[in-house]
């Protein structure tokens, strides 16, 4: 097979293991979401695209769609926490909340409106990138989620396509029908004897693992990260030592959406990507998280580099045929999950 | 003999007219939509159309979603299936229309049945997650595969022929979707008043409740995904024949997540709620697609923002859809019950005294947890049996291990002289046990008498495309009958035509109560039917275990509350820390030092308590 050419392989490897990288963060991602808040959250993928087009917005000093997206959520979401507040009889507090979400948007939307022209470094523009990424989560969280908090994992379900729906259009509304790429944090190739890497991709995949050790200390570590592992083993018995269901769901869409926008613009340079592009990078990363049960983040991350990996050799020898194979791999991952799972009878609503 | 006898007959006397206000209803509407194709533009016609193979797609998945609550978004992928079918075999092969049907059909169950069967043994949220990646590597066969067209499609699919007539005419093919659509929504209606779709209901209670009434919980819901996967491929055949070409596009993943937002909006628990929501989407799709590019100023399918919207609001809003919105302001017709042809047969009852349950040393572990430890009794057919102890003594592992939802780890459970202690939980109730739950599970949006029917799903047999085509009538009748007849025997034939969701907790035990002797058991369990009642509700309760002890019924309960245990069994099995801590009548019981101590921490009958 010309795959295992020696002037090949190690290209579509190092390929492979930098998409694989990503599609573990998202994995990552999803497992969280799904164990902490039984959501299957299909709508990671947008939040990649978000990552790459407003760095992409940024590069070219134009004040990224991003910015409309977040301050429709930030209005929407006021609006529903004042509303709850004023029936609860705290005019006040709605009202701080109401004036509070004027002032945040107002504030964004002079200081975004200011510092996109300036074409400011790309450090700092993948700082103001996520600024503008992560607090979406908590906002979706808020108006859509929240609401359906004792919803079963299907109505979630539905609910999260439906979001998938919503988000990918109104990325074409914010970023137009236009594909874009972003610059690569590190031009040049390292050579590892007779074999190029990019130094882009060694970053790639750096920084995955560095994000991967952070969740990895922030579960383990901290009060907060325990109290969410607290929740995923246990909602109910989390609640009644005082883990509130809304902060920790609060918090994970925040990581979440945290690392669905640090992944776009990690893949950005390698990916062209358009408003539509997520819902196939997210399903990649659903695919590692399949294999991990949705449960288990070291299966789940093993699973979605292996993903990479495929997709990058298929891409080589069956171009075509690329996302066939991708997608029909979790037949056989399903039907082996299946034959290990044990009949547990479980109460369902 | 039976007093149920009288209270059928009144049942079958008081049934609906034929013509109600409900049916006299929707015959002026059919007459309506029979005009429509004559009598709306071309153009619309052909919309019409559409709604209508759509509809049949939403119907699928509403039995699939609404009913047993697994889902897909992969219909449309199965709608491409028997497009793509009927496609290749009318122009490379030159076979009728009426032979790519049945092709479509069958290679659409064999894929059905091939996702199930992979998916359905995990939990409700696999087989939706593997549908969207079956649905994806379709979309990209279809059109990688040059044979196929690629993404350009097939072209010059011939048209049906109906008796010599071509159907080209967009108002004939719209005859021919109408005919689908009422075959359609005929046998679902006829499967949901069935046997058959009473268990399907039961399946959303979770695997435990149907398992155990005999419901073969993995092979229900495989068939389900089976019939509601082919509807979508008898859709995509229509579809086929009247573009008259086709390509991937109408059958991606976005198309199908289409169909369950027609069915979600709609109303995911009604057939009509599916035809309602394909109408609406469809339309509003028209209508949008027109007027959001026109006010964002670009080019683009900007109606899913709306679409998504819109399902977020209705999860949010209104979990059950718009159709029940509608339906509340239509007439409802009462359950129709049927004139009795046969009658089952009745299962030989132990003559009274002799042994019908024995556990011999069972013993669960959970880990290095025994919470069932080396424990024996024996149970004797008429008596009533008391299984107490205090919190975590093992009594619900006990109750599992007799029912067969979680088998033991070792010793011997005989029922009705046979081994049951690995049998399943179906196989245990075939034999004759029957049992209530600690935690209610009834269907509250059907009748009191449709849930009772539920108990007597083991001593039927139609399946279910005798089901779908109204075979089963016989059988139906037999189960009308016996559930009136234990309604009346437990004091709620009054209210048997009215929903169980809104009868109070002490009635919605007894309600159990009727549906587990429906199956004609030998033996009741009953597990902790007195928790939450309130007193007047428990002497009820007492009152009608009493006169089924002297029926001649045997019951095995588990119960916390000591006076109603005291007071109406034969003898007790007390249980403390998996084990067994004493047996004996209730006055030998109340005597117990052990008991006592056991429930009070300590032993007062030596250092004189008084």
């Amino acid at each position: 097979m010309q795959i295992f050419d020696p002037s090949i392989f190690p290209v579509l490897f190092a390929d492979g293991l930098t998409n694989g990288a990503v599609y573990a963060l998202l994995a990552l991602a999803l497992v969280l979401v799904f164990s902490v808040t039984r959501v299957i959250f299909i709508p990671i993928g947008e939040f990649v695209v978000f990552g790459t087009l407003t760095l992409a917005a940024l590069q070219s000093g134009k004040v990224p769609g991003t910015l409309g997206l977040l301050l429709v959520l930030l209005g929407v979401a006021a609006i529903m926490q004042a509303f709850g507040q004023f029936r609860a009889g705290q005019s006040s507090r709605g009202l701080t909340t109401l004036v509070g979400g004027a002032v945040i948007g107002a504030v964004l939307w002079f200081a975004i409106g200011a510092l996109a022209p300036m074409k400011l470094p790309l450090l700092l523009q993948s700082l103001i990138t996520l600024l503008l990424v992560a607090p979406l989560g908590p906002l979706i969280y808020r108006v859509v989620y929240q609401p359906l908090q004792n919803a079963t994992v299907l109505v979630l379900l539905i609910a999260s396509v439906a979001l998938h729906m919503v988000l990918s259009g109104l990325a074409l509304v914010f970023f137009g029908p236009e594909g874009s790429r972003t610059p690569p944090f590190l031009s040049g190739d390292l050579k590892l004897g007779q074999v190029t890497v990019s130094q882009q991709s060694l970053l790639v995949i750096l920084a995955s693992a560095m994000l991967m050790m952070g969740l990895f200390f922030f579960f383990e570590r901290t009060m907060i990260g325990k109290a969410l592992r607290a929740t995923a083993v246990n909602r109910v018995g989390a609640r009644l030592v005082g883990i509130s269901p809304t902060a920790s769901g609060t918090l994970t869409f925040l990581l979440a959406a945290l690392i669905g926008g640090v992944s776009g613009m990690l893949i950005g340079p390698s990916v062209a990507m358009g408003y539509d592009s997520g819902f196939l990078i997210g399903l990649k990363g659903f695919i590692g998280a399949i294999i991990g049960g949705l449960v288990s983040f070291p299966l789940a991350a093993g699973g979605a580099v292996l993903v990479g990996l495929i997709e990058s050799f298929a891409s080589f020898s069956l171009s075509a045929w690329k996302e066939v194979i991708v997608f029909t791999l979790i037949l056989p991952v399903l039907l082996w999950r299946s034959l290990i799972t044990k009949h547990i009878p479980e109460d369902e609503e | 003999m039976f007093p149920g006898e009288r209270m059928i007959r009144q049942a079958i006397a008081t049934n609906p007219p034929r013509f109600t206000p409900r049916v006299l209803l929707g015959a002026g509407l059919a007459l309506l939509v029979l005009a429509l194709p004559l009598l709306l533009p071309l153009f619309k016609v052909t919309v019409m159309t559409n709604i209508m193979i759509f509809a049949i797609v939403a119907i699928g998945l509403v039995l699939l979603t609404g009913v047993v609550g697994l889902t897909s978004f992969g219909h449309a992928a199965f709608m491409g299936v028997g497009a793509y079918t009927t496609a290749v075999l009318t122009t490379h092969y030159h076979l009728s229309p009426w032979l790519g049907l049945p092709a479509g059909l069958l290679v659409t169950g064999l894929i059905a049945w091939f996702l199930g069967v992979v998916t359905l043994r995990m939990s409700g949220h696999y087989l939706p997650l593997a549908t969207i990646a079956w649905g994806m590597s379709l979309f990209y066969t279809f059109g990688n595969t040059p044979a196929l067209g690629g993404f350009t499609g097939l072209t010059d699919i011939p048209p049906v022929t109906v008796l010599g007539t071509a159907l080209t005419s967009p108002r004939q093919y719209a005859y021919l979707s109408l005919l689908c659509l009422v075959v359609v929504m005929l046998l679902t209606a006829f499967l949901l008043q069935s046997r058959v779709g009473r268990a399907l209901r039961a399946l959303r209670g979770g695997p435990v409740v149907a398992e155990a009434f005999g419901v073969n919980n993995f092979r229900m819901k495989v068939e389900v995904f089976m019939i509601s996967a082919m509807y979508a491929s008898l859709a995509g055949w229509l579809y086929a024949h009247s573009q008259r070409f086709v390509n991937p596009t109408p059958f991606s993943v976005h198309e199908g997540i289409n169909y369950l937002f027609m069915a979600v909006v709609g109303g995911i628990n009604y057939i009509l709620g599916a035809v309602f929501g394909a109408a609406l989407i469809t339309q509003l799709r028209e209508w949008l697609q027109d007027l959001l590019p026109k006010l964002l100023h670009a080019q683009g399918s900007f109606e899913i923002i709306v679409f998504g919207i819109l399902v977020i609001l209705t999860l949010q809003f209104a979990r059950r859809g718009l159709w029940p919105l509608i339906e509340r302001f239509l007439p409802q017709d009462r359950l129709r019950i049927l004139p009795q042809q046969s009658a089952f047969p009745e299962r030989a009852k132990p003559a009274p005294g002799t042994p019908l349950l024995s556990v011999r040393s069972a013993l669960k572990q959970f880990g290095g947890l025994k919470a069932v430890n080396d424990v024996s009794f024996d149970l004797n057919a008429g008596e009533i049996l008391g299984l107490i102890g205090p919190n975590g003594a093992g009594k619900s592992t006990m109750f599992n291990l007799i029912t067969g939802v979680n088998p033991a780890t070792s010793g011997q459970i005989t029922f009705a002289g046979q081994e049951i202690g690995k049998a399943g939980a179906g196989a245990i109730h075939r034999l004759g046990l029957a049992r209530t739950f600690q935690h209610v599970h009834l269907l509250p949006d059907l009748t009191l008498l449709e849930n009772t029917m539920l108990g007597g799903y083991a001593r039927a047999k139609a399946g279910m495309v005798q089901s779908m085509l109204h075979l089963e009538r016989a059988e139906e009748a037999a189960l009308q009958h016996e559930a009136l007849r234990q309604l009346e025997r437990v004091g709620l034939a009054a209210q048997a035509f009215e929903l169980a969701g809104n009868l109070a907790l002490g009635q919605q035990r007894i309600l159990e109560v009727a549906r587990a002797l429906v199956a004609d058991p030998t033996l009741l369990l009953l597990d902790e039917p007195a928790a939450g009642l309130r007193y007047g509700e428990k002497q009820e309760l007492s009152a009608l275990l009493k006169r089924l002890r002297d029926e001649g019924v045997t019951i095995l309960i588990v119960e916390h509350d000591m006076d109603l245990v005291m007071n109406l069994v034969d003898r007790l099995v007390v249980m403390n820390y998996g084990q067994k801590l004493a047996e004996g009548t209730p006055a030998e019981i109340r005597q117990n030092g052990a008991v006592r101590e056991a429930y009070l921490g300590v032993d007062m009958t030596e250092d004189g308590a008084a």
